[in-house]
């Protein structure tokens, strides 16, 4: 449990660092291969958008230079190597840029999500009650929608379809925040319910802990050890709704920043046509993005547990307690994480 | 069944949720009671999702503004709206629109005119025959590639799948999608890029069949045209396989686990033991328990398939539910797209009914 020794007051970014230097350590052959792999991917994706000014040969919406303007559809060349849009932007320079834009949302989206899920779970199964009662009713509510059908609400909302950099980010993150909530919630609540009954709560109880005490030194710590997994899984969830939230046009404008999604959807007639260096990109960079973080997220699951680091899937229903909801889809069989897995 | 539905009436609508499911295991609920409490789960999750997306919709200003706002004069957008009666309290509002709900009407669309129960009678058909060829599609590439993982657990096998299972995951459909798009129809020309068949077969459909079902595939079998049913499929394959391989990957993944999961119970021990062969335990004791849970999951992924569809009918321009949605987004006719996610709302609260359902008559364990 000491990878999960943490409080919420501690940055989401930093609470990775550590934990995943002991797994590298521990993790051999395949497991260390994939982890090893999406931490490279992910380093990748990090710097490209610390270092994007440096590594982008124009500006996301720059449309000419010294030269003149780029035109439209340009193939791939020593000027612009991988082409401009149809937009006439240069391609390779709104990869890059939108690097950033998909962090902003990663950070954004998953810093509230997890405040406030994990906060609403430890409350709620911690002193139970109506509150958690109807908790649970919203969570499983809003866990069985479709999740991209609430982002598009979400947008709607925030954004009234009209995107700024920062509104198409705020949009897409308050998106992702409302999806998560239930999932955190979930978790740590199943945790905490188990959790207060173990007898060094009672310990504490008994010496005049207070109540934000317990449930942040004794509960919380102890009912983080699958957060990590969620953790990542739900950054690598972010870049596909926003991905997701720009092919169906609530994209942030070309001029105010750089999306994927939206950029696809553009190069969406490309296609028929055989251009291929509209989309590919982009495309690629999603896949780049969400692969290695999805690929540190499944090696951390298998490896943050001793348990489930030789024998995973054979302690499958032990790791599926966490995920039974009262009255939940989830509520039977070895599914386990999997079953969470499952469900984007 | 009847028996057990008084018995749970009496109690208000949200308890059944919270209710600890070891109360109900003590007093002994069979499976009547369990598909009851269910059933009676359905209401309060439409009920809160109703009104959630309510009032988010709400909470920007009315749908008209929204739509019109900048294009029309002040006054005559006031008129407008007044004559929508979105200038009354929030609160009536609310009221009447769950009235209306109460009498399935989902509204009309600001764009077409046209009432929102309708626009799914007219394009459910489609993102049902998708949906359907995608779960195809997921269970002959997922099911058995799982089992093989499971089979050769830890071997090089077994890494390129879980790879791969990965890969399905982290690529979005659409880009997927335009992947297909761009090899197989625009560099091969082997099959289609857009639309569900071409404008012959769709002509062919409409004179030749009397009351089309609006699922192409059993329509063009009417016709009794080979040419038309092969064209039908070979609209279909593209979309199918990008909406089927995300599902795909979430199969192969879980049947894995399961098998391996079973492969290591008493019971397997028991039967190697007793002489049974690796394989013949792998065919016969691990895989079919490991199925069940799939059933499970059939239901969550009800939910992403609609998710994905939205995508994958505006890439393949799939004249399905995803994509009047993704029509009326763009049109930012802000009253259909509310109209169409409850309405999807409401799909997949019954659909995920009725695989907990199934789920609880195959296994058991499921019940309260």
């Amino acid at each position: 449990m000491s990878t999960a020794a943490t409080t919420t007051a501690v940055p989401v970014r930093r609470r990775r660092g550590l934990p995943v230097v002991r797994q590298l350590k521990q993790a051999v052959g395949l497991q260390r291969g994939m982890l090893v792999a999406g931490l490279v991917l992910t380093g990748v994706f990090l710097l490209t958008a610390a270092l994007a000014d440096l590594l982008a040969p124009y500006g996301y919406n720059q449309l000419r230079d010294a030269d003149g303007p780029f035109g439209a559809q340009q193939s791939p060349s020593g000027e612009h190597w991988l082409g401009t849009t149809v937009g006439g932007y240069d391609v390779l320079s709104r990869v890059i840029y939108g690097t950033r834009t998909a962090l902003a949302v990663i950070v954004v989206g998953i810093v509230l999500s997890f405040f406030i899920g994990v906060l609403l779970g430890l409350v709620s199964g911690y002193f139970g009650g109506w509150l958690d009662r109807v908790l649970v009713v919203v969570a499983d509510a809003v866990y069985a929608f479709p999740p991209l059908l609430l982002a598009i609400v979400t947008a709607i909302v925030i954004s009234g379809g009209q995107s700024s950099l920062w509104g198409g980010i705020m949009a897409a993150a308050i998106a992702i925040t409302v999806i998560y909530i239930p999932q955190y919630f979930r978790v740590i609540r199943a945790e905490t319910v188990r959790i207060k009954a173990e007898a060094y709560v009672e310990s504490a109880k008994v010496i005049g802990a207070s109540h934000w005490r317990i449930m942040t030194r004794h509960v919380l710590r102890n009912a983080t050890r699958t957060l990590p997994l969620i953790l990542t899984l739900n950054a690598s969830e972010a870049i596909l709704t926003l991905a997701g939230l720009g092919f169906l046009g609530f994209g942030i404008e070309p001029t105010s920043g750089a999306e994927w999604g939206f950029d696809l959807n553009r190069a969406l007639s490309d296609v028929t046509s055989g251009i291929w260096w509209t989309s590919i990109p982009p495309g690629l960079a999603i896949v780049w993005v969400v692969l290695g973080l999805t690929l540190v997220g499944e090696s951390l699951n298998d490896l943050v547990d001793p348990r489930l680091r030789s024998r995973r899937a054979a302690d499958a229903g032990e790791t599926g307690e966490v995920t039974v909801v009262p009255g939940g889809t989830l509520g039977a069989g070895p599914a386990g994480l999997a079953g969470i897995e499952a469900t984007r | 069944m009847t028996t057990t539905s008084t018995e749970l009436t009496g109690e208000p609508a949200t308890v059944p949720e919270a209710a600890p499911p070891t109360r109900r295991r003590r007093t002994g609920g069979g499976l009547g009671s369990y598909i009851t409490v269910r059933f009676l789960l359905i209401f309060p999750t439409v009920f809160i999702l109703v009104t959630t997306v309510f009032f988010l919709m709400r909470t920007t200003g009315d749908p008209i503004t929204a739509a019109l706002g900048g294009r029309l004069a002040p006054a005559e957008l006031a008129e407008r709206v007044a004559a929508a009666g979105y200038d009354r309290p929030l609160f009536t509002q609310y009221l009447e629109y769950l009235g209306q709900l109460v009498r399935l009407d989902f509204g009309t669309t600001l764009s077409t005119n046209q009432p929102v129960l309708e626009v799914l009678a007219d394009f459910g058909a489609a993102t049902l025959e998708l949906a359907v060829y995608a779960l195809i599609v997921a269970f002959v590439i997922g099911i058995p590639l799982g089992r093989f993982a499971a089979y050769a657990r830890d071997r090089w096998p077994d890494a390129v799948l879980r790879v791969f299972a990965i890969l399905c995951y982290a690529t979005p459909v659409f880009f997927l999608g335009m992947l297909l798009k761009l090899v197989f129809s625009s560099s091969l020309g082997w099959l289609p890029a857009n639309g569900r068949a071409s404008t012959r077969t769709e002509i062919l459909i409409q004179t030749s069949v009397d009351n089309p079902t609006g699922i192409y595939l059993i329509d063009a079998i009417k016709t009794g045209s080979g040419e038309a049913v092969r064209d039908v499929l070979e609209h279909a394959i593209l979309p199918a396989v990008a909406l089927g391989l995300l599902t795909a990957g979430v199969f192969l993944r879980l049947v894995r686990t399961n098998v391996i999961g079973t492969l290591g119970m008493g019971y397997v021990e028991a039967a190697r033991s007793r002489g049974v062969g690796e394989r013949r335990l792998l065919r016969k004791h691990a895989y079919r328990p490991a199925l069940i849970p799939i059933i499970t999951v059939i239901g969550l992924q009800i939910a992403l398939l609609l998710g994905g569809a939205v995508l994958t009918e505006t890439t393949f321009e799939w004249r399905g539910l995803g994509f009047q949605l993704s029509e009326f987004l763009q049109a930012r006719d802000f009253v259909a797209v509310q109209g169409m996610v409850v309405l999807l709302a409401v799909v997949v609260a019954v659909t995920n009914f009725v695989v907990d359902v199934v789920a609880a008559l195959i296994d058991p364990r499921v019940r309260y």
